[in-house]
């Protein structure tokens, strides 16, 4: 059979192709390839299943050994986060001519250039920053990049990270920055917030997050602003943007580099796939100058009235310059930009502001209810928190898995003693009574 | 012909015309916040029915954000309207796009990665509910190993780059664990292997060295052996090269690196012609990455989310991100237990969509399939490539044999009309296709990189060459033309120099606004 897939593999047609130049067989194509470096057998790879129906059946059994979030109550965060994904940011996402296009150029490829410029323009209103990069992978990647960009602009080589990160993000981080770059941590206060701390003129940049590893929201961002400024350093802020249609963006209080992960804008969990990162800044020549990704302007067309789009100051990049441009670029996440955007433009302001009022208001709630419980603890009371709360439990491992027998998958397990629960706007008041009844009676 | 008044042609219709008669899609769609009307919503979200929480105002948002206010019809139909200004490679013969590999992602793929098995699933759940994805993590694993050759394979990169990023990373990490980290200093690349490779290789610490080609095209060996010495790290280089040559000397350029204690890291970006033909492993390399959205189809998106793999030889399993998925025998696991490990690349496991799709995909095929992926893609570039070389102007220096791409060049053309390369491509744009030139720097004078994978028909390839001969043509007879290219396309000639000027650029309407409408 040819192989759906490969229309050329039609015996009368390869051989067509190969009389049309001149030779016996593709093997000829082949000959700069020695003897000694040819596979002399077949993979040993699992027999093909070309049938689709029988594909679909073998993926079926795969996928049936899941069970995803819909199929019991998950209070999972950390990092990657179930909110709502409105059916259009899936339409769009999934039309063919956006999800099998590569980075074309502004002519044929000028919807896609629209669509990642309008992405870049909605965060930028969310985050009142004048530049924002077109998605790296990942929040990770983001902050590891932004505090690249930092050290590179003030020509320093340490940086201030709070405590309140997540490990894995941190793990990130040491090896990003690891051949010139030196992490020192900020401690965290009772209150979950950063703990005062000094600046020297060593310091590229303080480095909080917002909200922060323990859901809470820093207040003294300002302050910190301040207190780098005072030093020559800048303060970098990895936001979820999902949380800025109720909180002050950073930049608003003085942080010069703004980051993180767009997966709450519209991307799936999909067992951590739906990761995009982002960087924002103002516009100052010499901080662009530092951005290692994509940025995406308009430029005038031939055509009055006419939008073109182009690449702004694109040599600082790899592409233009291989080793003497900044970091590396190629392909990262476009697609959930897109998406990004269609899910602040479907929001709007309001849309946006509500959701975060619910989300604030339900963790509060979650907080209050679980804190009652006879043995749960609820780490940093007093802080503001957005979505995410740590409790303290008398055994992480053993309330989970008698959750678990309840449904319930009850939150990221953080150490022995401490979980860290999510409350999005998918959780109702039931869903988080559901939550605390079940806790009171597993700890009963 | 078909205007008003003539009469109407006769049955049966006529043959279509040798070249498409091509119209991108013009909606003169304004950017979105100018759709944007006070007060309209594009969905609705949940009420808290819980007390609502009053913020401190050092963290209360004053202002509400600008942005643009929209019912949901309207926000829907502005993206269909820009997705179809966009020419995907389910619209267009993707041919034009060298050293990216454009296929057909199969359809059946994108439906797995959308059941919410796969789409709902939490990167923190327990491992006994996750049972399904681990085993795909698990068996692609496996399968590109023996693809590669080598031991084991990290799947979490973000993408080839990302990969080639992971690569330095644990070479870093290998040299340091024997002590040799600082005096190791150097990584050797050639010109015609991926930017990213100098580029990850610098930041990971290193200086570059960059072999540049021989008379023949291949990276000078002669310029490797002065290169090689005490302070190698590692050798990062592409075999087929972006010229789509391949290099015979390959496993002495291992051989030398190896013998001054540096290791061998493949990059495979190009892989997808030498697919069960030969691997990694038996030139010797000690690392390699492949591009899953290239090689193993999943779709581009517009650039990413793609995915990456990392194979390691067993020296260099210790160092792999962690956690890596383990298997029992009867239950698969995550171990995070890795001392050596260079730690996390990403949140989590990797772009698990994308290797969902990937996975399905090989198992679609099998090695007889994958056999085919390569030899059609290879056969497919040289029968385009004996069509454009049949077009006066066009050339592929160095005359070595190609495997699945070919780095082409005008300069005879340009030096005949001054009909830039890049003038080529946005006309070609006019005929709906995509025409990319090259990475910078222009080593080959006037470039253009085509590789056709194994994914388009005869018929395809020989109405892309005709494109092409078409527009060297009017080169010839009308060079102004093409220069004022595009014609057919969403958007005129578009003036990029307010792109690089400080002053002008405006990287969102917000700056736009800004600086140009205030």
């Amino acid at each position: 059979m040819t192989h759906p897939y490969i229309p050329n593999a039609e015996p009368a047609v390869r051989a067509e192709m190969l009389a049309a130049i001149g030779v016996e067989s593709v093997e000829d194509f082949y000959a700069d390839i020695p003897a000694a470096l040819r596979l002399n057998r077949p993979l040993d790879l699992p027999a093909p299943i070309t049938s689709e129906h029988e594909l679909v059946r073998h993926m079926g059994a795969l996928l049936g050994r899941n069970t995803d979030t819909t199929e019991v109550l998950s209070f999972l965060g950390g990092g990657c986060y179930p909110h709502h994904v409105p059916a259009v940011c899936d339409e769009v996402n999934t039309r063919g001519e956006f999800l099998t296009a590569y980075a074309g150029e502004p002519y044929e490829d000028h919807g896609r250039f629209q669509a990642i410029f309008e992405y870049v323009s909605m965060m930028a209103e969310l985050l009142e920053m004048d530049v924002v990069n077109v998605p790296t992978y990942d929040g990770f990647q983001a902050s590891g990049t932004a505090l690249r960009m930092a050290a590179r602009y003030t020509g320093r080589s340490t940086v201030l990270v709070t405590a309140a990160i997540g490990a894995d993000k941190l793990s990130k981080l040491h090896d990003f920055l690891a051949p010139d770059i030196e992490i020192a941590m900020i401690p965290v206060t009772e209150t979950g917030e950063a703990a005062a701390f000094t600046v020297d003129d060593s310091v590229a940049a303080v480095y909080l997050e917002y909200p922060n590893a323990y859901g809470v929201v820093e207040t003294r961002m300002a302050e910190i602003a301040e207190l780098a400024h005072a030093q020559g350093a800048l303060l970098v802020v990895s936001a979820d943007p999902i949380a800025l249609g109720v909180l002050a963006p950073p930049a608003t209080l003085g942080a010069d580099i703004v980051c993180g992960d767009i997966q709450s804008l519209g991307m799936h969990q999909s067992y951590g796939g739906g990761h995009a990162g982002y960087i924002a800044t103002r516009d100052e020549p010499r901080l662009v100058a530092e951005f290692p990704s994509r940025l995406f302007g308009i430029a005038p067309t031939a055509v009055p009235g006419e939008y073109g789009f182009g690449d702004v100051f694109y040599d600082r990049t790899s592409f233009a310059l291989r080793e003497e441009g900044k970091e590396w670029v190629g392909t990262a996440a476009s697609l959930w930009g897109i998406t990004a955007g269609v899910y602040l433009a479907l929001m709007g302001p309001e849309g946006m502001r509500e959701l975060g009022e619910t989300v604030l208001a339900r963790t509060r709630y979650a907080m209050d209810e679980l804190g009652a419980v006879p043995g749960v603890r609820v780490l940093h009371p007093e802080g503001v928190h957005f979505r995410e709360f740590a409790v303290e439990v008398a055994d992480a491992d053993a309330l989970l898995t008698a959750l678990r027998a309840h449904g319930i998958f009850a939150g990221v397990r953080l150490d022995a003693g401490t979980l860290l629960v999510c409350v999005t706007e998918r959780h109702s008041k039931d869903d988080i009574d559901t939550l605390v009844r079940a806790v009171r009676e597993v700890q009963g | 012909m078909g205007a008003v008044g003539e009469s109407f042609a006769k049955l049966p219709i006529e043959a279509k015309p040798p070249l498409r008669r091509f119209h991108q899609a013009r909606w003169d769609e304004p950017i979105i916040f100018e759709l944007s009307s006070p007060g309209r919503r594009g969905i609705g979200v949940p009420e808290a029915g819980v007390p609502a929480v009053e913020l401190p105002a050092a963290v209360r948002r004053q202002a509400p954000p600008a942005l643009p206010e929209m019912s949901q019809l309207h926000v829907l139909r502005h993206y269909v309207r820009l997705s179809q200004e966009t020419l995907g490679v389910d619209v267009n013969i993707a041919v034009g796009q060298g050293t990216c590999t454009m296929k057909y992602s199969p359809k059946v793929n994108d439906r797995f990665v959308s059941d919410t098995r796969i789409a709902e699933l939490h990167p923190a759940q327990p491992e006994d509910s996750v049972q399904g994805v681990l085993e795909i993590y698990w068996r692609m694993e496996r399968m590109l190993a023996e693809i590669s050759g080598l031991h084991r394979v990290s799947l979490q990169p973000n993408s080839g780059s990302a990969a080639i990023y992971t690569n330095i990373a644990m070479i870093r990490a290998y040299h340091a664990s024997r002590g040799e980290g600082e005096q190791r200093d150097q990584v050797i690349t050639t010109m015609f292997s991926h930017p990213s490779n100098a580029a990850c290789a610098k930041l990971a610490g290193y200086e570059v060295i960059t072999l540049m080609p021989d008379a023949d095209g291949h990276p000078d060996i002669e310029a490797l052996r002065a290169a090689v010495g005490p302070r190698t790290a590692a050798l990062m280089i592409t075999n087929p090269e972006d010229t789509g040559i391949y290099n015979p000397r390959i496993a002495e350029f291992v051989e030398l690196v190896h013998g001054v204690g540096g290791l061998a890291c493949y990059d495979q970006a190009n892989a997808n012609g030498i697919l069960g033909i030969t691997r990694a492993a038996e030139a010797g390399f000690d690392l390699c990455h492949f591009n899953l959205h290239k090689t193993f189809s999943t779709p581009h998106m517009c650039g990413g989310p793609a995915a990456g793999a990392s194979g390691v030889a067993e020296k260099l399993v210790p160092f792999l991100p962690g956690p890596t998925v383990e298997f029992d025998g009867e239950r698969y696991f995550l171990d995070a237990d890795r001392p050596q490990s260079i730690g996390k690349v990403r949140p989590y496991l990797g772009v698990t969509q994308n290797v969902v799709r990937a996975y399905a995909w090989i198992m679609a095929l099998g090695a007889e399939g994958l056999r085919q992926v390569a030899e059609t893609a290879v056969l497919n570039n040289n029968y385009l490539q004996h069509k454009i070389l049949q077009i006066r102007g066009a050339s592929a220096p160095w005359g070595r044999r190609r495997l699945e791409q070919v780095r082409y060049s005008w300069e005879e053309l340009y030096e005949e009309t001054g009909v830039h390369s890049e003038d080529i491509g946005v006309r070609a744009a006019d005929f709906g296709v995509h025409y990319w030139t090259s990475h910078h720097p222009y080593l080959v004078p006037e470039p253009f990189t085509l590789e056709p994978t194994e994914s388009y028909s005869k018929e395809d390839l020989d109405e892309y060459a005709a494109i092409l001969a078409h527009v060297a043509e009017e080169a010839r007879t009308d060079p102004e033309f093409v220069k004022g290219a595009p014609y057919n396309q969403t958007v005129h000639k578009i003036d990029p120099t307010c792109l690089d000027d400080p002053e002008q650029w405006a990287p969102t309407w917000r700056a736009y606004v800004r600086k140009h409408l205030s």
